[in-house]
């Protein structure tokens, strides 16, 4: 193999603040399954969407199949025979499987569908050794299957790359050993497969070479069997953080009231069997992987998703019929992991995103006295020190670091006496995240209870009192984060024995 | 839709990356103008009207335009309500039609001025039930109240047994829509009134402000606490009282009851509405321009008539300016 048929060089990528990728080389081979592994957020998948042409680089050079790429879209790639198998299917349920499959590059014979879907659907299907039934409706097929029909799409397009992230993450073992037949059929037949996944033992299985990420940079690239999954967990593991976090007392825990308890919580599918507790003026962290279930675990204390199992209790009175209103007059608040999408209504002002959760104390009779509420928003944005400090201000033209601190003026406003954190600083600036660091220690130097969720486990063992492990929806172990290292937590989160000693 | 194609990540990045930037008078003034399209439009028509005919200007004209449109006003304002919350009330015209047979039926059978009370309560009745079945069965607004809409008309046509119903103009009956005070038709006052408690409502109530967030973004406003089907519940209840009062005022007005009353109200209140400048995609809008927006189409109306146009171009002229309108208030979106 003479040329690669991928060559990165000096590629960047940055998404506001945030440094996704970092100069980073590499090359893939044809005919190769080529494993991409590193913590979240190492730049894997950012890595695998610029590839397919879902993202746009910064800079850098990027040629496949010998060819410089310069317009790229996923329409431009997909020409080139290069096609994506992303965590989130992007296939149409109420259409059949022959028709999702050939959705776009339909036959067409004047202007009308030529009717040979099925025969063509057939020569795929066996070439793939798939055993797709081509009239089922799509919406009707287990996850699995889903996935085959993913890949007979980019067969269809004759696809000579593909990119497939954490194709495993739904597939139970025997779906997992197939998938991982098919790979090896692919680059039996000279298609290169990019394979992206957290399962380390199945990345060492399924791929040939595996390139390493962390903080969005390559930190090694080598053949499969020199690697082992500890080997990979060290490389992945990151240098301490450039941002150093705030001390903070010894907890008080042990002697504090108990805030919140949960027991055996069980919200399917994502949260099996999960527990925990949270006293007043501590900080606990939750930390998992992606698709742990650690959001859906916050969402479900907090009464934004249904639960169907386990107990929650609040100040030691059982919590069952959970709301978010609820959890308001509680005290309780929640910041949840999507800003824009489930935070900030960006119709609104500042003033209006501020206040919503506690304009009834504004509103004597449901008749809101703007005086007070402008009071109280600017009291709170100057608190926060929010930057514009203009109570009146369009939400969305304030940066990532200030809408964040609006989320968290919201819940301040209630006086709350817990705060459910789902990744409080995703895409803002280091000095925002520093900022944003503060206030939560001193949020709980004041007594609140802070549950925390971040992708960011440097971020878990820097700021909490208590770690719990969350794995494929349960926990698996509580940590004191002082008496243990990420390299610890890391191990047992890839689901390796936590006293592996790293080389 | 085909090939796995974008996702929303880069184009969360791309409104976090996005500046405000604003440039000179000419910006400003065109700022001034996309944002305030309908009343720069209502002043310029208006404007046109006052010069080119002497009979415009008149106060006994001013006023009759005013009366007219007081009901389609008062299904605007209300509607504006659950535009702004994220949905659509295609079932105002069949409350209209309804709210005229119950007034007339009740006039008739029990009393007046009973009628004149019952009909807009009536109206609010239908209005929640449109809320509950969106909010119960989760159906879209838009197909609900095309559903209700056929059932609520249905039941006008029930009322009336597909004939008029006639109330004797002795009775009190016709006061609220011919009713004067001086000059001035009672009916302006009822409209004045309605748009007050309206604008209150949505400015300062936190009813107005649920109504916003849930409009502006539903999953946020759920998880701020705020109880989403109540407040949605609420909107289409306060359209379906607007709807009612407007058809008591109408009927009130000839004194007999169409069971086919109303049919145009609906669209054209929602073209106010849009007129003015109120998102159909929820989260921003305001009472007072829809007004603007109802009494635009009023003009465009009037002006063809006093200045004997061919009534040809009176629909042909409101699209146009409809399409104007949006499309200035869209172009400010992607700016």
């Amino acid at each position: 193999m003479a040329e690669p048929t991928v060559r990165f060089r000096d590629l960047s990528k940055h998404f506001g603040a945030t440094r996704a990728l970092d100069n980073v080389e590499l090359d893939i081979e044809q005919g190769s399954v080529h494993g991409l592994v590193g913590q979240n957020g190492a730049g894997k998948s950012t890595l695998g969407k610029i590839l397919t042409g879902i993202y746009e680089r910064d800079s850098g050079d990027f040629v496949v199949f010998g060819h410089p790429v310069r317009r790229w879209s996923p329409r431009v790639a997909l020409e080139h025979g290069i096609a994506m198998i992303q965590q989130e299917l992007s296939l149409v349920p109420e259409l059949t499987v022959a028709q999702n499959v050939f959705l776009g590059i339909e036959e067409q014979r004047l202007g009308l569908l030529a009717g040979r879907d099925v025969a063509r659907f057939e020569e795929l299907n066996a070439r793939a050794g798939f055993r797709l039934e081509p009239r089922q409706r799509l919406g009707d097929l287990r996850f699995a299957d889903r996935q085959k029909v993913e890949i007979l799409r980019a067969l269809a397009r004759n696809a000579q790359l593909i990119v497939m992230d954490e194709p495993t993450s739904a597939l139970t073992v025997d779906e997992v050993d197939h998938l991982h037949q098919i790979i090896a059929r692919l680059a039996a037949d000279g298609r290169t497969v990019v394979y992206i996944s957290h399962f380390l033992d199945q990345v060492l299985r399924a791929c040939d070479r595996v390139t390493t990420m962390r903080d969005g940079q390559i930190v090694r690239t080598a053949p499969a069997s020199d690697e082992s999954e500890q080997s990979l967990v060290t490389a992945m593991l990151g240098r301490p953080m450039e941002i150093t976090f705030p001390d903070r007392a010894e907890p008080r825990a042990s002697q504090a009231e108990m805030l919140l308890r949960v027991d055996h919580l069980r919200a399917r599918p994502t949260v099996l069997d999960v527990s925990f507790e949270v006293h007043a003026g501590e900080i606990v962290g939750l930390a998992g992987l992606v698709g742990s279930g650690r959001s859906e675990t916050l969402r479900a204390v907090f009464g934004a998703d249904p639960a169907d199992g386990g107990v929650v209790e609040f100040e030691a009175t059982r919590y069952d019929r959970r709301s978010p209103l609820r959890s308001l007059q509680l005290g309780i608040g929640m910041i949840p992991e999507d800003r824009r999408g489930q935070g900030l209504v960006s119709t609104m002002s500042v003033r209006g995103n501020m206040s919503l959760p506690s304009i009834q104390s504004f509103a004597p009779w449901g008749l809101v006295n703007r005086e007070k509420e402008k009071q109280a928003v600017a009291r709170l944005l100057r608190d926060l020190s929010v930057v514009p400090q203009r109570v009146d201000e369009d939400i969305s033209t304030l940066s990532g670091g200030n809408q964040q601190k609006v989320m968290f003026g919201k819940w301040l406003g209630i006086g709350p006496k817990l705060l459910l954190l789902d990744e409080p600083t995703r895409g803002i600036d280091v000095g925002a995240k520093r900022q944003i660091y503060a206030m939560i220690a001193d949020l709980a130097a004041k007594g609140l209870g802070v549950l925390l969720v971040s992708s960011e486990l440097e971020e878990v063992m820097g700021l909490s009192d208590q770690i719990y492990l969350i794995h494929a929806g349960r926990t698996i172990g509580k940590l004191n984060p002082r008496e243990t290292t990420l390299d610890q937590i890391l191990f047992r989160l890839f689901g390796l024995p936590s006293d592996a000693q790293v080389a | 839709m085909s090939a796995p194609s974008d996702t929303s990540g880069d184009a969360q990045e791309a409104v976090i990356a996005r500046k405000t930037s604003r440039g000179g008078r000419a910006a400003t003034v065109l700022d001034f103008a996309t944002r305030n399209g309908v009343l720069v439009l209502f002043v310029v028509v208006f404007a046109w009207l006052s010069f080119a005919s002497s009979a415009f200007l008149k106060p006994q004209n001013i006023i009759n335009i005013l009366n007219q449109n007081a009901p389609l006003a008062i299904v605007a304002t209300a509607g504006t309500f659950v535009i702004i919350s994220g949905g659509f009330d295609l079932s105002t015209g069949a409350i209209f039609a309804i709210a005229n047979c119950v007034a007339a039926w009740v006039a008739v059978t029990i009393d007046p001025l009973l009628g004149l009370v019952a009909a807009p309560i009536v109206g609010a009745g239908l209005g929640i039930v449109n809320g509950l079945i969106i909010t119960r069965f989760r159906i879209h607004s838009f197909l609900a109240t095309l559903a209700t809409s056929l059932m609520y008309q249905s039941f006008a046509l029930f009322i009336t047994g597909g004939f008029l119903i006639t109330v004797s103009e002795t009775t009190g009956f016709t006061v609220l829509g011919r009713g004067q005070v001086g000059p001035i038709y009672i009916a302006i006052f009822v409209l004045a009134a309605f748009a007050a408690v309206m604008v209150v409502l949505l400015n300062r109530t936190t009813f107005g402000r649920y109504v916003v967030a849930v409009g502006g973004n539903e999953e946020a406003a759920l998880l701020s606490g705020v109880r989403v089907n109540r407040i949605k519940v609420g909107a289409f209840a306060l359209s379906g009282l607007a709807a009612g009062l407007a058809g008591t005022i109408e009927v009130s007005r000839i004194a007999s009851a169409v069971p086919t009353a109303g049919s145009e109200i609906t669209l054209q209140a929602i073209a106010a509405i849009i007129l003015g400048g109120t998102s159909i995609y929820g989260g921003a809008g305001a009472i007072w321009r829809s007004l603007v927006g109802v009494y635009l189409l009023a003009l465009i109306g009037n002006g063809f008539n006093i200045l004997n146009a061919n009534p040809f171009f009176i629909d042909l002229t409101t699209g146009i300016i409809i399409v104007a309108a949006v499309a200035l208030s869209a172009s400010r979106r992607t700016r």
